[in-house]
């Protein structure tokens, strides 16, 4: 319970500390730190416009799309208190849940029959696809390590490993995962957020006949996404005290999310063609994992 | 037929302009001409006069700074289409406006007309799917409508279908009863480019009336015309970082290009230099208070623009971008009448400056040419640009001519133009070259006026730029040649 108000907690900050980031490297005043939210509460008040192409299928994919974060969320543990949902494999439940949602917001795109959101269905889905083993072979890896197979069972266990557990190892493994965070919403260096140019967006164009309350959630869930993946990575470095590890959960949203702000700031954007490459590279790294645990 | 060769800006009688009496002869003489790759048509129109329509074909040789200029008399409103790419764009515009059809034209589509059934270019290949983008585009940016043939991700063809701004601003020209009036629909044909085109517009002007422009005047053209090209090439590299997502470029020659228009705006009252240039007269002094100001501004900012852009130039991420990105090639650019910065990135070394000199420029001048034709090449010669011009506004200053006394600056009164009078100017805006020509009638005024701006010709560079390259690509390659929508509608 306590890890899913966490991400919640953490969600409102996520994105205003990137954009913040931005702006302060930008030279510029900036928007304030709850502005995404203030956004998000804005498009929450209104109503959703429809275009006459779309059926049910449109209507329903933000929906489907935010109770796929929310139950991903919910399988997050903190340390060694299990999230909501807790189960031997959860890990596999929680990336197919996370693709679920994604499955609903590619169809959605589709069914809207424009060109511009079928460009951009199959440029999310062909990243996604991508990014999957990134993430399998980094929590197999620890997996494999801890003997457990939920998410839960392999971050307290972890607490417990101590020197044995290899920091490096860790530190490895926390920077693949925010690369994958960022691929899977949509950040530079795959995608450029911040554009008004549908013809080189990934995410955005997909969902751009998605109007107020449907673009609302949407958009949150998206922060609640930065959110949990930087609880998963919190959970890689958590200690024993209570205190501490709020500290340290604290601490790795804060840095994860400058990160994000500093990479958007001084890095241009990938050619799109070079985007699978660089997918690819993470999977080797995954892989160097993998075979350092085999290899303990 | 021997064709009259007249300098920048040279006025002729109307009647002195040579008429082929058979369109083979004319149409000969024409691919003559251009089949010397430092020849290339400036302008080719019609002119609707009481012994029919004329056809008048300018060629400018870019070795000889003269200007090439004759004509053929219409027998008959079908004729043998020229089949050269960069005269067959002039083609369609004469046969929108005077319903002359060129047989054998090979792209016979409207110009600048944007009907429901615009016979787009079409592939029957069940593999290529089409992506039609604007008239209405995201962000604040004009209307026109580009439609992408593409295999997956690559770029096959695009079509550029253009006309959405038109406004029938060379009939407006005539039907304005002051030069006042004049001047602002002049400066306002493309808006970043207002200096430009009013200083063609003034030539022209002053040219019917014998009028013979002051040193102060000429000064101020030369300096308002370099400090446009500084704003604009600054704003343009920020977009080009903005369309990479490279947002340190962005925000720092964001920043840059505002002293720059807040300068334009100290001096003449507005940012873009509207008001600055107007026809036989300097409206607004140049003083020594000013000339220091703008020392100083200049030196603040050629200090980071010079940082920022050895960060870009050296900067792989941005680099591999840039590079390789909308290749034109030499020969394309060539065939497809590519002008200005457009074309000397691709190795054509074509500038109005160095070829046919006009206010303070001189044939000596150095001009900056790349010759890969790609993003980058456009982007680096903007940067050098930007140095030259900076280079040249302080050697203007050095030996710029303040006159304290003078107060009066306008003609007494504006002199009257002369009758049936032919003039063509060129000037090299920040994009390219820009040529304006005016007929004048048998009373002295305005009979036709015509004009082009470098769009015109570049929209198809753009075009083939994109070729082959990844439509998430387009707004790059489209924002390296920043062309005007409605520079080209007119």
């Amino acid at each position: 319970m306590l890890s899913i108000l966490l991400i919640f907690a953490a969600a409102l900050f996520f994105s205003g500390i990137i954009v913040r980031t931005k702006s302060v490297c930008a030279g510029r005043r900036g928007p304030g730190v709850f502005q995404p939210i203030k956004d998000v509460a804005r498009l929450f008040r209104k109503g959703a416009v429809y275009s006459t192409a779309t059926t049910a299928i449109f209507k329903a994919a933000p929906v489907i799309y935010m109770a796929s974060l929310l139950m991903a969320a919910a399988c997050v543990p903190f340390g060694n208190m299990p999230g909501l949902i807790s189960f031997e494999g959860d890990f596999v439940f929680f990336a197919y849940v996370l693709s679920l949602g994604k499955f609903f917001c590619i169809i959605a795109a589709l069914d809207t029959a424009s060109s511009f959101e079928g460009m951009g269905a199959s440029r999310e889905s062909l990243y996604s696809m991508l990014a999957e083993p990134v993430f399998f072979l980094v929590m197999g890896s620890i997996a494999l390590l801890t003997g457990n197979t939920s998410f839960a069972g392999i971050f307290a266990s972890l607490q417990t490993y101590g020197s044995f557990f290899n920091f490096g190892t860790a530190l490895v493994m926390a920077v693949l995962l925010l690369l994958v965070a960022m691929i899977e919403n949509s950040r530079l260096p795959i995608d450029d957020p911040k554009t008004h140019l549908e013809l080189t967006m990934v995410h955005e164009v997909m969902i751009l006949d998605n109007s107020g309350f449907d673009l609302g959630l949407i958009l949150s869930a998206g922060y609640i996404k930065f959110a949990m993946y930087g609880a998963i990575i919190a959970n890689l470095f958590l200690c024993g005290s209570f205190a501490g590890s709020i500290a340290i959960f604290t601490l790795v949203q804060l840095l994860c999310a400058v990160a994000i702000g500093l990479t958007e700031s001084f890095m241009a954007r990938f050619r799109m063609n070079h985007n699978p490459e660089f997918i690819f590279s993470l999977s080797a790294a995954a892989f160097l994992i993998l075979f350092t645990i085999v290899n303990l | 037929m021997e064709p009259l060769y007249l300098k920048n800006s040279q006025p002729c009688r109307f009647g002195d302009i040579p008429v082929a009496t058979d369109f083979r002869e004319f149409a000969d003489e024409a691919r003559t001409l251009l089949s010397d790759s430092r020849c290339h048509c400036v302008n080719y129109f019609a002119f609707a006069a009481q012994d029919g329509i004329h056809l008048i074909m300018c060629i400018a040789n870019d070795a000889e700074a003269a200007i090439a200029v004759f004509s053929h008399i219409l027998t008959d409103s079908e004729v043998p289409s020229m089949q050269i790419e960069a005269v067959e764009r002039f083609e369609r515009e004469i046969s929108e406006n005077h319903g002359i059809t060129f047989t054998g034209h090979r792209w016979p589509k409207p110009l600048r007309t944007t009907p429901d059934d615009y016979p787009f270019y079409r592939s029957d290949n069940e593999e290529h799917h089409e992506v039609g983008v604007g008239p209405i585009h995201a962000g604040v940016i004009e209307p026109g409508h580009f439609r992408f043939t593409c295999e997956g991700e690559t770029i096959l063809n695009l079509e550029i279908m253009l006309g959405y701004q038109h406004r029938g601003v060379e009939k407006l020209m005539i039907a304005l009863p002051t030069i006042d009036q004049k001047s602002i629909l002049a400066e306002n044909i493309a808006g970043d480019t207002a200096v430009g085109h009013s200083v063609a517009f003034a030539s022209n002007l002053e040219s019917l009336s014998g009028f013979k422009a002051s040193r102060e005047m000429v000064y101020a053209r030369t300096l308002a015309l370099e400090l446009e090209r500084i704003a604009i090439h600054t704003g343009d590299l920020s977009a080009i970082c903005g369309d990479v997502a490279y947002q340190l470029g962005n925000a720092v020659y964001g920043r840059l290009r505002t002293p720059i228009i807040n300068y334009m705006q100290k001096w003449c009252g507005n940012r873009l230099g509207k008001t600055c240039v107007r026809p036989f007269e300097a409206p607004y002094k140049f003083t020594k208070a000013l000339a220091e100001d703008l020392l100083k501004t200049l030196e603040a900012f050629e200090k980071d623009f010079n940082l920022m852009s050895r960060q870009v130039c050296h900067y792989p991420s941005v680099l591999s971008r840039l590079e390789r990105t909308g290749s034109v090639k030499y020969e394309q650019a060539l065939e497809a009448g590519a002008v200005g910065m457009a074309a000397r990135a691709s190795g054509l070394s074509r500038d109005v400056r160095k070829s046919h000199p006009y206010l303070l420029y001189s044939s000596d001048m150095e001009t900056v040419v790349k010759h890969h034709g790609d993003v980058y090449s456009r982007t680096q010669i903007r940067i050098e640009e930007v140095g030259n011009s900076i280079a040249m506004v302080r050697k203007l200053i050095e030996s710029w001519p303040f006159d304290e006394t003078a107060t009066q600056m306008a003609a007494a009164a504006t002199p009257a133009m002369a009758p049936d009078t032919f003039v063509l100017s060129l000037v090299e805006g920040w994009r390219g070259e820009i040529c304006h020509t005016a007929i004048t009638d048998a009373s002295g005024k305005l009979a036709l006026y015509k004009v082009k701006d470098p769009s015109f010709h570049n929209w198809r560079m753009l075009e083939l730029a994109v070729r082959n390259n990844e439509i998430s690509d387009f707004p790059i390659c489209n924002k390296s040649f920043n062309l005007s929508y409605c520079g080209h509608d007119l």
